[in-house]
Parts: C-alpha cells; structure tokens; sequence
C-alpha cells in the first residue's frame, strides 16, 4: 500500500487517461485497470480514488450515469467528457515536461 | 455534474447519500467477487464516514447546504420562542407594510412614469406669481387661444399638448332623462400620435380632428371605461354620447395602459380640444400645456422664449381689464412661466397630497426605526442566553463568517416572514388610504400596480432592515469568546449599553411621531372647529340643471313644491350651495377705481338666510321683487373692507368685472361673517344678491342651474333622494336633478385630507408608543432576568422594594430621559417644515410638547411595573438555592 504514494497528485491523470482508452468504467474497473495497466506497479487508495472522481465530476471532466448490469446490480459508470479530454491533454503533457526534468536531473546530477 | 445538479442534490439530502452508500457497495462487491479478502477490502476504504461527507460535498453547492442547514436550524430556533417571534414578526411586518404603503403611493402619484412615449421628456408649463393676496403661488391653467401661441413659439423645440383638467360631468347614452357621471378630458389632436399610443379599438382622434372649433365631435374612451361600462363590446364604436348639450360620436378605444395625464384621475371619455365650449375664450384658463422637449434642446432658453409669449398674451388682455385695479393687473402680470419636469403626469392631487405623504413617510419610516430597535434588543437578549452554544459552535471548529451566517440566516427569515405579513397589509393599506383622499362621491382614483417597483422597493427594505436589527447581534454573536462563555462569565456591559442606547433613540423618535400626530390632530380639529357662521345639519343640497333656463317663479313654484314634502322644513334657493364654488368682482364704491381686495358673491332666494339659520345683524331679507344688479345683504367683513366700518344699510356699491361691467347694488341688510368657499381661507366680504337677475337692458335673466336648499326635520336628509328626485320629475320635466349631498359632507370634505393625515398620525403614534412600551418591558425584564440573584442578595440583605424598584428602573429612566429630550429637540428642529399643513395650530405651544411628552412617560411608567413586580417577587432562598 505504501505504493500509493507515488500516485501523488498523478490519479487524475490516471484515471483519465484509463477513461479514455475504455469508456464507461465504474469505479472499482478504473482501479483494477490502474493496477494491471501499470503492471501492479501502481495501486491507487480507494479512499482517494472517489473522491478524486467525484470532484472530476464536479469539474465536468467526467459525467457519471447509473446503469444496471445484466445480474441486476446497480453500478455507476464513469466516462470522458470533451473537457475531460481537453484536460487529460494538458495533464500528459505537464507530466511529460515534469517527469523529464526529473529524469535529467537524475541522470546529470 | 452541472451546477443544477449539484443544486438539485442540496434540496435531495438523503438520495444524495443512499446513492453515495451504493456506489461504494458495488464496489465492495466487486472487490469480494474478484476474490479479495472482504475485510482488507473494507479496510482500504479507510474511514468511510468521512470519505461519504468529501464525496457528498463535492456533489452539492457546498454554500447553499450550509445555508439549507442554517434555514432549518432558525426555523427551530423561532418556533422556539413562539410570542417572542410573534411580536417580532407582527411589529416588522406592520412597519414594513406602513412604509411599503406610502411608497405605493408616493410612486404611483409622483415617481411612476406616464404609460407614453417620452415621458422622461415630458415637461407641464405653468406660471408662478402671487395671487390678488400677494401670496405666492402657482397657476397650471391655460386660456386656448394663449396655448396656439405658445404651440407656434415652441416649433422645432418642443411639441405642445393641450390637456384639459380632468372633470366630472353629466353624460347620457340614451336621452337626456337618463343621466350618468363621467370623468371628461379634452386633449390636443396632436396629444395620442406625440404619445406614441396605439388604439385598442377603432382608431384615435389626430391633428386633423383637432384644426376647427366644433367641427370635429369625435370622442374616444379609455380602455379602463370602456371595460367598466360597456364590458369591452366593440359595438361602441360608432354610438353617440351626450356631453353639455353636444352629441359626440365614439370612433376608438384607447390603449390599455393610458388613463389620462392626471395621476390621481383616470379619463373615462376624451374629446379633441377644438370641440371644448370655451375654445376662443382668452379669459377660461381651462387647460394644461404639457411640452414634450426635443432632445438637446436647452430649457432655459427656451423656458425664456415662452415666458415673452405668454407674457405678450397677458399683456394684450390686460389692456382691457378697465375693471381691474392697477395694482392687481400689475401682480397679474409678474406671473413667470416655468417648465416643470411632468414625467409623471401633473394633477391637483398632487399639489394636495406633497406634503402630507412626505410626512406620513417620515412617520413610518420612524415607525420602522423603532420596530427594527425593538427587535435589534430581543436579538441581542437571545444572543446573550445563546452565549454557551455559539462558544461551542466555535471551539469546535466553526469559522467566524459561519456564525455570522448563522446568525443573519435566522434573522433574514425573521425580516422575509415579516415583509411577506406586510405585503399583505400593504395590498390592503394603499387602495384604503386612496379611498378616503377624496369625498365619496367624487373619489380620487389612483392607479396602485403591485409590479417590479413595489417589489424592489420591499425587498430592498427587507434587506435594510435585517441589517438594521440583525446586523450587530450577529456581529456580537460570532465575536463571542468561547473561553469566557464556557466558564459562564459574561461581558454584560457593552451589550447593556446598545440596548440602553437603541432604548433612548425609540423614544426619541417616539416622542417625535407622537408629537406630530399630536399637531395634525390638534390642525384637523381646529379646522373642524372652525365657526361656520350657518347651520350645517340636516341640510340637504338638491343642486339642479335646466336646459333652457327657468322664471324665478317656476324656480319659486318648484320650491314651494318641495316644501310640501314631508319632513321638510324649509326650502331655499340659492346659485350654488356654500364651500362649492365663488364668483369675485373688484368692487367699486361711489364709482372709485375698483379695489385690489375682490369681494365675493352668491346668489340666494328669499328665505335662504333663514333656511341657513343666518341671523339678520341689521337691514331686511329679500323680497321675491329684489334682484340682482339691484339689492345685496353684506357680510360684516364686507362692510369693514369696503365701507371702512361706517353702517353698509342703504350705501350703495358696485360689483365690477375684469372687462370694466358694473353692476351697482344697494345693501339692504348685514349679516354675520360666514365661511364661503374654503374652510382654510381666512373670512371674505362676501355679498349675498338675489337669485333673480337682470340682464343689461332689466329683463329677468332665466337662470338655468340652481341648488335647492332643504331643512330636514326628523329624518335623514339624503332619505328623502328618491321622493325628491320623482317629485321634481313630476312636477317639472325640464329640471333635472345633477346632484344630490348634505350641506355636512361639504363641510366635512373640506377638512378631508386633515383628517386623513390626523387619523393615519394617530394610528402610527398609537402603534409607535405600543412598541416603545415593549420594547422597554423587554428591555426591563432582560435586566431583571440577569440581576435576579444580586437582587435575590440584596433582598436577603434586607433591602426595601423601593430601592429595588430604583435598582430596576433607575438606568432605563437616564434612558428615557435622554430619549425624550432629544427627542423633543428633534421635534422642534422639524416643526417648521410642517408649519403649512397646521392651519394657525401653533406647533411649539407648550402643550404641544407637553400632551406626547406626558404620555410617554406614563406609557414607560406602566412597561416598568412588570419587571419591578419580578424584581419584588424573588424569592431569595429558592434564588440562591437554585445557583
């Protein structure tokens, strides 16, 4: 659990860029997708992931919707909205520009 | 999620939280049923309490959920204090509804725009200049011929329209026996097109209509008659309507919106100008000119060039005024023009009613102040018993704007529950003030929309006065400091000092509501207690019109007539019944130059003297063989202005007119002073002549309106209408009856808008001293609330009730005290501007500050005796024990 940290400030960006590639995620499939599509590597806290959608929501980044599944459960699938993927943009290239800088600075210092 | 949403969710609490609560069990499903430990997966929710409030707070308008809470807890808190509300509530509400009231008023006469096009261009020419007393005053009336030129001079500048004054006249659809009441205006051609109105109905008269004198006789009705008395059937047009003895043919129906220029009135019926009786007359004043001004034009210069004309007109006409003293032609032509903005429209009403609204303004206004006191003192009472819990509120971590939210929410409620009350009272309160403005039968007939203005205006004043009484109990409240709250000790001082202070300013402006309703009650009956000089009761006044006119015998016939009905005492006739009307001439003895003072006439049959219970001082009454140029019977201020005290009986006087006529008159009796035709004049020599009259070659002048006086005895003289009016019928077809009143209800119609004002000044003073006595029992019972276990102590110790009733009372006296003196100052530094509305009442008379002062203090004396019963009644065992 200790992972979770590295996903400081970046599960926005994870859980775009999942919403993106799938759309209509519920939340649970959104953190399973986090963790197999970072191969275990990364493990977002379900305490942080809802609220992280709810807000995203809130900024009409995402748009929820309740849907019934075939086994009658009632779950609540999230997926992108344009601002959503405008933002989702601005977050990949801020991380790219970020997460280079760290790399040189690794690499130089 | 869209911000609808989230407002949405604030008023859908529960749902909000039971979809929270599903979402996060799916996923606990899920997680179980894709094989993970249910325990460790509970566990990665962490503490789910909290993350269920993030997530419902990021799904709702987080300030309207604070706000849906506070409103839910004010709403316990009042219902808590039920009667404390309840006053409260009542209070406000009484006040706001009062001044939403005047505003209503003062808006629909004076501040709301004429339905027309450029009304914030709309200008009223009037001339200002003293009057034969050299008092100083405004004339609005305009001769036709003076108002075409005028019309010329203004070309490119302004637009002139001519507007009658509106009046209410004898009209038939059917044939002349058949009578109804309508409210006339004649209006310039140019007057719908410059107003930019559309017709409902029919079309609108125009210039053209309005270019021959009597060629034209078209009329159209406003939309509101139309309604009224035809329920908007269209067959009207087309139908004719008789006004004095002319036939016009109705063309149109006017917009919905537009009911004359006369705030105040509203026009049934208008008629072009061209076709008014008095058209080429350049001595009838009997129009407006209202000027619509081009824009950018300046006024003064143009104001300048009018003056010259209209000042050119007068001047021609006054070359032949050969009955006019020099000096009064003088005064006549020092009248100025001026240009007077008119947006919304100009009427009499409006002169009458300036002043007196200002004033009931003022007094409500007041009025509020001292509820909004009162209930700034209960607040700060409450926040003093809410100490403790506003101290947790914030060691547990609430911010400081939060409870001045708190606080201000429960306030607002308190101001919108009372605003709501006053509307009510305020739908109901205008409409009623407008209805006693004018006599019954002729009321004032004001417009009153309940639209965007009155609501501005009422919610704007709700604000204000939650500010008022809300704003520093709350500040109060949420500067609390919970330390000193929790340990129970208090800061009693400073809040003791507002509420002191708030209890001074109530009575000053108390003191000053009291003491200007005690000067209009005392103008009203001085007004009303003024010497008639006749006999007013059981007169009743049968005012008559005959087409053709009448021989004084058919006259005297026609009374006798009435005189063998029974009940009846006596009849008389006379031209017009008294405080209806004058007739002046200036007045020339031993063919001098005629007078600067006018005397002023009535024409009167034999016996009118004794009918009016007027007491011959010397002389003789008329014979039926008297007439008039011929006799006349004098008033004694006639006597003394005109003959200079020497005896009037057998001299000689004459009666002359602006265009030099003389009418020589011999008196053959005096009688005493009289009021003729306004009760706030003072006395005017007044010579009484003979109903019969000659022309200038002698022969008898048939006279073709007169009123029938008739002295009831035993009976309601306004029962015997419908007898009197089938008798006249029958009698003589060619009378008809125009009106029918009691000699009373002039008299009591001149002191209308006196009474008025003194029974709405009473009202408020009532209301005020009720609300300064409460909020001084409050006030007083907070004190004693507090100290009761000093007071206990004392007691104990042996102390005497008077010097508990000192310990009780001795502060909010200093208070009284100070209140009333300032309170008087106040009053007095403000009495002038109500000077013209008093009558000859002196207002720094002693009693005048006596009367409200006393009753104040006897007002404060029986608020304090609850609380020094309170205070004696302690029981300083069950006190001390029960700390």
């Amino acid at each position: 659990m200790k992972k979770a940290d590295t996903l400081q400030g970046s599960l926005d960006l994870l859980a775009l860029k999942i919403l993106s590639r799938q759309p209509k995620l519920h939340g649970y499939a959104i953190l399973t997708a986090i963790k197999v599509c970072s191969g275990d590597a990364l493990n977002a806290e379900v305490g942080s992931l809802y609220p992280a959608l709810h807000r995203m929501e809130k900024d009409g980044w995402i748009r929820a919707e309740w849907a019934e599944r075939d086994d009658g459960r009632r779950m609540r699938f999230y997926q992108l909205t344009p601002a959503g993927r405008k933002q989702l943009a601005a977050e990949e290239a801020r991380w790219h520009t970020v997460s280079s800088a760290i790399n040189r600075l690794l690499r130089e210092a | 999620m869209s911000f609808w949403q989230r407002l949405e969710n604030v008023f859908r609490r529960e749902r909000l939280l039971r979809e929270i609560d599903e979402e996060f069990e799916a996923h606990l499903e899920e997680a179980i049923a894709a094989g993970e430990d249910p325990a460790e997966a509970n566990r990665t929710f962490g503490p789910q309490l909290r993350l269920r409030e993030q997530s419902r707070d990021q799904r709702v308008v987080a300030w309207l959920d604070a706000l849906r809470s506070d409103v839910g807890f004010g709403w316990r808190q009042l219902l808590k204090r039920k009667i404390a509300t309840a006053a409260a509530i009542l209070s406000l509400a009484l006040a706001i509804g009062a001044c939403t009231s005047v505003f209503r008023l003062i808006d629909a006469l004076f501040l709301r725009p004429l339905p027309v096009a450029h009304a914030n261009r709309l200008y009223a020419l009037a001339r200002q200049g003293p009057d034969d007393l050299g008092v100083l005053r405004i004339f609005d009336g305009f001769a036709y011929p003076n108002f075409t030129r005028l019309r010329a001079a203004a070309k490119g500048q302004a637009d002139l329209i001519a507007a009658s004054f509106t009046h209410r006249t004898d009209l038939t659809y059917t044939t002349e026996e058949e009578m109804e009441k309508g409210y006339v205006q004649f209006l310039s051609g140019t007057a719908f097109p410059l107003f930019g109105l559309q017709p409902s109905l029919g079309r609108l008269f125009t210039a053209e209509d309005d270019l021959t004198p009597g060629a034209n006789p078209y009329a159209v009705l406003s939309h509101n008659y139309w309604s009224r008395r035809f329920a908007s059937d269209p067959a009207v047009l087309g139908r004719t309507v008789h006004i004095g003895g002319k036939v016009f043919q109705i063309i149109g129906v006017g917009p919905v919106s537009f009911t004359g220029t006369e705030p105040g009135a509203i026009t049934d019926i208008f008629l072009p100008a061209a076709m008014n009786p008095d058209v080429a007359r350049e001595d009838n004043r009997w129009l407006r000119t209202l000027a619509i001004v081009r824009p950018g034009v300046s006024l003064e210069p143009l104001r300048a060039r009018l003056n010259a004309v209209s000042l050119q007109f007068e001047t021609e006409r006054a070359k032949g005024f050969a009955g006019m003293s020099p000096h009064n032609i003088e005064l006549f032509l020092q009248r100025k023009l001026l240009l007077q903005p008119a947006a919304a429209g100009v009427s009499r009403l409006q002169d009458d009613y300036r002043r007196p609204l200002v004033w009931l303004g003022v007094l409500v206004a007041l009025v509020l102040l001292i509820a909004c006191f009162n209930v700034a003192n209960l607040m700060t009472a409450q926040a003093a018993s809410r100490a403790r819990e506003m101290a947790l509120r914030v060691s547990i971590g609430a911010g400081r704007a939060r409870l001045l939210q708190l606080v201000l929410v429960e306030n607002a409620m308190l101001a919108l529950f009372s605003a709501a009350l006053g509307a009510v009272f305020a739908w109901w309160a205008a409409p009623f003030v407008v209805s006693h403005i004018n006599p019954p039968g002729n009321p004032a007939r004001l417009i009153l929309p309940a639209d965007w203005r009155i609501f501005a205006f009422g919610a704007l004043l709700t604000l204000a006065v939650t500010l008022l009484f809300g704003l520093s109990p709350a500040l109060r409240a949420s500067a609390i400091q919970p330390v000193t709250a929790l340990k129970g000790g208090e800061e009693p001082h400073a809040r003791q000092r507002s509420m002191y202070a708030l209890i001074a300013a109530q009575v000053a402006f108390c003191f000053v509501v009291l003491f200007f309703a005690g000067l209009f009650v005392a103008a009203f009956r001085h007004l009303s207690s003024q010497p008639l000089g006749f006999d007013a009761g059981n007169l009743l006044l049968l005012e008559t019109y005959t087409p053709h006119g009448q021989s004084p015998e058919a006259w005297s016939q026609m009374a006798d007539t009435l005189r063998a009905v029974p009940g009846v005492t006596d009849v008389a006739i006379a031209g017009w019944p008294l405080l209806s009307g004058g007739w002046a001439g200036s007045i020339s003895v031993n063919a001098a130059p005629p007078t600067d003072t006018l005397g002023w006439f009535v024409t009167i049959s034999p016996g009118w003297l004794g009918a009016m219970k007027m007491h011959l001082l010397a002389g003789r009454d008329f014979h039926a063989s008297d007439a008039f140029p011929g006799q006349a019977i004098v008033n004694q201020t006639f006597g003394k202005t005109f003959f200079h005290g020497a005896d009037p009986i057998g001299r000689a006087f004459e009666k002359v007119n602006p265009a030099g006529r003389r009418q020589l008159c011999q008196v053959i009796g005096v009688v005493p002073d009289a009021v003729y035709s306004n009760l706030h004049d003072p006395i005017l020599p007044v010579a009484y002549v003979p109903f019969r009259q000659l022309d200038e070659k002698g022969a008898v002048n048939p006279a073709e309106g007169g009123t029938f006086l008739l002295r009831t005895s035993g009976i309601q003289p306004l029962s015997l209408s419908l007898t009197l009016r089938r008798l006249i019928a029958q009698t003589n077809p060619a009378y008809r009856v125009t009106n029918l009143q009691t000699e009373q209800e002039l008299v009591d119609n001149q002191a209308l808008r006196e009474r008025l004002l003194a029974l709405l000044a009473l009202f408020f003073a009532t209301i005020a001293l009720l609300l300064a006595a409460i909020g001084l029992y409050g006030v007083l019972h907070y004190s004693v609330l507090r100290r009761e276990r000093e007071i206990g102590i004392r007691l104990s110790l042996g102390a005497n009730l008077g010097s508990i009733a000192r310990l009780v009372t001795s502060r909010i006296f200093v208070s009284v005290s100070i209140g009333a003196a300032a309170g008087i100052v106040l009053g007095v530094a403000s009495v002038r501007y109500v000077q013209a509305l008093l009558f000859g009442v002196k207002a720094t008379a002693p009693e005048m500050l006596i009367a409200p002062a006393l009753v104040l203090l006897t007002a404060a004396l029986l608020a304090a005796l609850p609380a020094i019963h309170r205070a004696a009644r302690i029981d300083p065992v069950t006190m001390l024990r029960a700390e």
